[in-house]
């Protein structure tokens, strides 16, 4: 009972999250508020988005954005303003570039080279496999020995 | 028969890509400001609020814009290198107290030296946006003209001193 009162109280606790505390914002603006700060990477706490972080600097960016869009920003000069100042790390998802080809096609890729390699290899071994008919007469002869005896 | 050495050609490979990428510093943010002019800033100056530090002081001499604040462990650490790169005069060292409270800076300098020619006062860490700021210390490198071209995350030590920015410093000299 005290677990599902504490998980309970925990997922009633999630709107309180820092970040989601936007005084003042039409919805529309909350909305784009919400996804730009999903798609930013706090620098600190690397493996998080804007949104989750509890980093200092996470609020100060959050803050940021949030003068950002009030100024009447478009996503895209937030994300340049941003990007002009951190570089692409600060995105969440990088970016496609020649720098970077590697990082997208790279799993898919390998993957793929994975799955071919394994079928390739396969096929060789049935065709090792597949019996030699003296060989199989001169083992059928020993086998019938060895019952014999 | 070439198959027979697929194994070890990819175990060399991955050696190799371990050798390089096992040595690199996964959380260094490379910083798009190296070669752009130094972003323009207006802050009280720490020790005399009534007047101003910007970008434009930093102009016509080599300088280190060296971000730091009291709260700061890593800051401490460099002081003593931080204060001897500024007895050498080479460079002239600006600061950018970042998100602190005036008080505890002031009293920082006063019991450990005060090696700047000049202390911005970034209460809000603003300017530490515009700068790129992720983590104090950071330290910039900035030629006569302006422009950034070198930016050093982490405690500045005698060993980067002369093996970095020496080097980079004796280029911009003759520029």
């Amino acid at each position: 009972m005290k677990r599902v009162v504490l998980v309970l109280a925990f997922l009633l606790a999630q709107p309180l999250l820092a970040a989601n505390v936007t005084p003042g914002l039409s919805p529309a603006a909350e909305a784009r508020y919400k996804a730009l700060i999903g798609e930013l990477r706090c620098l600190v706490c690397q493996n998080q988005s804007l949104l989750d972080s509890d980093a200092n600097l996470a609020a100060d960016l959050r803050r940021e954005v949030l003068k950002l869009i009030e100024s009447g920003q478009s996503d895209a000069q937030i994300i340049e303003f941003l990007v002009a100042r951190y570089g692409d790390f600060v995105l969440y998802r990088p970016p496609l570039k020649a720098t970077t080809v590697l990082l997208w096609a790279g799993p898919g890729g390998l993957l793929v080279v994975g799955l071919l390699v394994v079928g390739l290899w396969s096929r060789r071994r049935r065709v090792v496999q597949a019996p030699d008919p003296e060989q199989l007469a001169k083992l059928r002869a020993v086998a019938r020995e060895v019952q014999d005896v | 028969m070439s198959s027979r050495y697929a194994p070890l050609a990819i175990f060399v490979v991955l050696i190799a890509l371990l050798a390089v990428g096992l040595r690199l510093n996964p959380r260094l943010v490379p910083s798009p400001l190296v070669d752009k002019p130094a972003p323009a800033f207006d802050l009280p100056n720490l020790k005399a609020p009534d007047q101003r530090f910007t970008q434009a002081d930093l102009l016509g001499k080599i300088s280190l814009v060296n971000i730091w604040a009291s709260w700061c462990v890593s800051c401490r650490a460099e002081h003593a290198a931080l204060a001897e790169i500024a007895r050498a005069g080479r460079v002239t060292v600006y600061g950018i107290n970042y998100k602190d409270e005036r008080a505890d800076a002031l009293q920082w300098l006063n019991t450990l030296g005060d090696p700047y020619r000049a202390n911005g006062f970034d209460y809000d860490g603003r300017t530490g946006i515009d700068w790129g700021v992720y983590g104090t210390p950071e330290t910039f490198l900035v030629d006569k003209r302006g422009i950034i071209r070198y930016k050093l995350v982490g405690p500045i030590s005698p060993q980067v001193w002369e093996e970095i920015l020496l080097p980079l410093i004796g280029q911009l000299e003759h520029s």
